[in-house]
């Protein structure tokens, strides 16, 4: 029996109460918001209960939002058995994002989490492996950020080019 | 450069007969003819048996997603033909549907079809280049030639389309770029008849082949649960029998309209699951593509191309997530609009990154050899891993 | 005992390096170092319309016994190191083509935080092949410019600078 965001969230406050915000916006995209310390419970009880069987997380990304203060993490969950979906939202306080990790719970949350740890600081607690995925492993700081500054150079080469249009 | 974060300890065993084996650490890459694009492998070895293979990857990190917050939603375009230039139709697809979805719009009729059409070309485009490149990874060159020469011909429909080779930019957001060229319908019906037999040849010449499904069969099994924990996608979970597919169980354009089927992997020749089945299922989805691409040139209706789109084109804030089923499986886009000209998130899942990452779990006890033929089996390319 | 500047500039000496010169230009080997999308261009090149073997190039999968290396694909900073070792790796002479615009100059990448704008940033390159990705006739075009240039080289005699040696 596939069910909506409302009913997935009806749901989830009979188990956590006010830690699972009410679904906001529409159709497939109406998300809840979660907060931090109880996403790995969560997504447990996502995947284990029978009637939402969310057997797998389809999307885990990680967005900058500087103006509100806060690095927000977005996991999109299918399930195959009742073919429904639901969207959770997670925002880890900028300055020092932390997240526990739900790689436990589904293995396709290893390298996601990795990439965001890489391209936007967040630390996964729990995790077996954090480490830089894509940059290599002495890269400064964290490029998706929205205040991140390029390098002028790496190991001696230069990271910008003069134009070739130049007179 | 280097070993960090790899560090292995050397163990050294004693096997009967008061031989004493060490492990080796080995590198494979990131330069090296059979990965497919720049993959690096740490792979701690005892003699030819791998104990584990780690990837590496980020050597063709090209901070694509960075580059869309600062290029705008037309301009961003052209980038993700590059996301996965092997079938750069999907990525364009992508990108158009959730800029679409967030801004509300229409997309008329034939322009859909022309996408389709479109996305089905492509898809042979690139299991022509996968299976050809399985083929020349295992050792048979000739498999590989015989695939090249056919995408020469794709080159050519998609050349007269709409003037590229390889990066298409084809769609635009609201439609598609240029309406097909007079005679299209007559030149691609032309291919096909000459296609689909051509399948059945390759079928004869490498398929069924002795050494080719002994190198293949029960290599890598990964089994329907395992396959559903690491998300893996397209041919990779059909290979180990789910039958789930975007196009039929979650239908977006007009697929709905169009009748195809699903193969799934059976088992053939070894147990199933292994890559043999995830080989095969990519030969007979060349097949439905042929199906589906007579259908949509009879299908498709007359009318304009593109919707009325602003050139200074400005969704309204929100997010949206947006699935396509490419070659490499179903790749999602999650976009993030705050109502600027400039997207302020955008993050591409794609099949390649979810196979990747399962290589380490399927790699224990295969041989060198089939670390190969699991990477190619896999179908992974380097920049849908990295973007 | 080496025969350079041995003999003073005769028409023989012209006519033997020109015999030489015309048996290497005729057997370049190349290493594949496809990185990104020019390596598919280059694969389709290799194929059997725009054949590259008629010109005697056949490909090679390591740096040691390849005459040139076709950087095609955009050059990462993390893969930038990794290239100048492989450059390093071929034995002399030795020769570069650039394929791409990325390989050429950054191309549509120069935005991009982790890319090196060029290949000429960290290898001598011989020639610069344009193109997003460079048509197969583009990349012939350029190889048969990379045996022009060889056909011209000296070696028994030579003037102040070796043309023929790279540094």
């Amino acid at each position: 029996m596939p069910l909506d965001a409302a009913g997935v969230h009806a749901r989830l406050t009979a188990r956590f109460g006010d830690a699972v915000g009410a679904p906001a916006g529409t159709g497939r995209d109406a998300a809840l918001t979660v907060v931090p310390e109880r996403i790995a419970e969560v997504c447990t009880l996502l995947r284990d209960d029978p009637d939402l069987a969310f057997d797998c997380l389809s999307n885990l990304s990680g967005v900058d939002y500087p103006k509100a203060g806060h690095i927000q993490v977005v996991y999109h969950l299918f399930s195959y058995r009742h073919r429904h979906w639901i969207v959770l939202k997670v925002n880890a306080n900028r300055d020092d994002p932390v997240v526990p990790t739900v790689s436990t719970v589904w293995s396709h949350a290893n390298w996601e989490e990795r990439e965001v740890f890489d391209l936007l600081g967040v630390r996964f607690t729990g995790h077996p492996d954090l480490r830089r995925l894509l940059m290599p492993e002495d890269w400064p700081g964290h490029p998706l950020r929205k205040d991140f500054v390029e390098p002028e150079e790496y190991h001696g080469i230069a990271t910008s080019r003069e134009s070739l249009l130049k007179a | 450069m280097g070993l960090a974060g790899f560090e292995v300890e050397i163990q050294r065993q004693q096997n009967g007969g008061g031989v004493v084996t060490e492990d080796m650490t080995l590198n494979m890459g990131p330069q090296h003819p059979s990965t497919h694009g720049v993959l690096r492998f740490v792979v701690r070895a005892d003699g030819e048996v791998m104990k584990s293979a780690i990837p590496d990857i980020g050597y063709l990190h090209r901070s694509i997603e960075k580059i869309a917050e600062k290029v705008g939603w037309h301009g961003f375009l052209p980038y993700t033909d590059r996301v996965d230039y092997v079938a750069a139709m999907f990525c364009n697809h992508g990108w158009c549907m959730a800029a679409e979805k967030l801004a509300g719009l229409e997309v008329p009729k034939r322009a859909e079809y022309c996408r389709v059409i479109a996305d089905e070309l492509c898809r042979l485009h690139s299991h022509l280049l996968s299976v050809g490149t399985m083929a020349m990874d295992i050792g048979a060159f000739t498999p590989f030639t015989h695939a090249i020469r056919e995408r020469e011909y794709l080159n050519d429909l998609f050349e007269e389309l709409c003037g590229a080779r390889l990066t298409f930019h084809y769609m635009r957001i609201g439609g598609v770029g240029w309406d097909l060229p007079p005679g299209f319908d007559e030149k691609v019906t032309a291919f096909l008849d000459r296609f689909e037999p051509m399948v059945e040849e390759y079928n004869r010449l490498i398929s069924y082949n002795k050494i080719f499904t002994e190198r293949l069969a029960n290599v890598a099994v990964i089994s329907a649960a395992e396959a559903i924990d690491y998300h893996l996608v397209g041919p990779n979970l059909r290979g180990s029998g789910v039958r789930y597919d975007v196009r039929r169980d979650d239908p977006y354009s007009v697929y709905p309209e169009l009748d195809f089927e699903i193969p799934v992997g059976r088992g053939e020749v070894g147990t199933l699951g292994d890559s043999f089945d995830r080989y095969i299922v990519r030969m007979d989805e060349m097949k439905q593509s042929c199906r589906i691409i007579r259908q949509a040139l009879r299908q498709i209706p007359k009318g304009p191309v593109i919707a009325k789109v602003p050139r200074n084109f400005k969704p309204p804030a929100g997010d949206t997530y947006v699935r396509l089923e490419s070659a490499r499986g179903d790749m999602g886009w999650y976009v993030v609009s705050d109502g600027t000209a400039f997207p302020h998130r955008c993050k591409i899942r794609t099949g390649s990154f979810t196979g990747i990452s399962i290589i380490e779990k399927v790699s224990r006890d295969l041989m060198i050899a089939d670390l190969v033929a699991v990477i190619a089996s896999l179908d992974l390319v380097a920049p849908e891993i990295d973007r | 005992m080496s025969l350079i500047n041995t003999a003073p500039e005769m028409a023989i000496t012209a006519k033997v390096d020109d015999l030489l010169n015309w048996t290497r230009k005729s057997s370049v080997w190349y290493m594949m170092f496809g990185l990104a999308c020019c390596a598919i261009e280059m694969m389709q090149t290799g194929g059997p319309r725009a054949d590259l073997e008629r010109f005697g190039m056949a490909p090679r999968a390591t740096p040691r016994v390849s005459d040139v290396i076709i950087v095609s694909g955009t050059l990462t900073l993390k893969m930038a190191l990794r290239t100048k070792l492989l450059y390093d790796q071929m034995p002399e002479p030795k020769y570069a083509v650039s394929m791409g615009s990325c390989a050429n100059c950054g191309g549509l990448f120069q935005l991009a935080y982790s890319v090196c704008d060029g290949v000429d940033k960290v290898i001598p390159v011989d020639v610069y092949v344009p193109g997003c990705p460079p048509r197969p006739e583009a990349l012939t075009e350029g190889l048969v410019k990379l045996q022009e240039k060889i056909q011209n080289e000296r070696w028994l005699v030579r003037k102040s600078e070796p043309v023929g040696t790279r540094v």
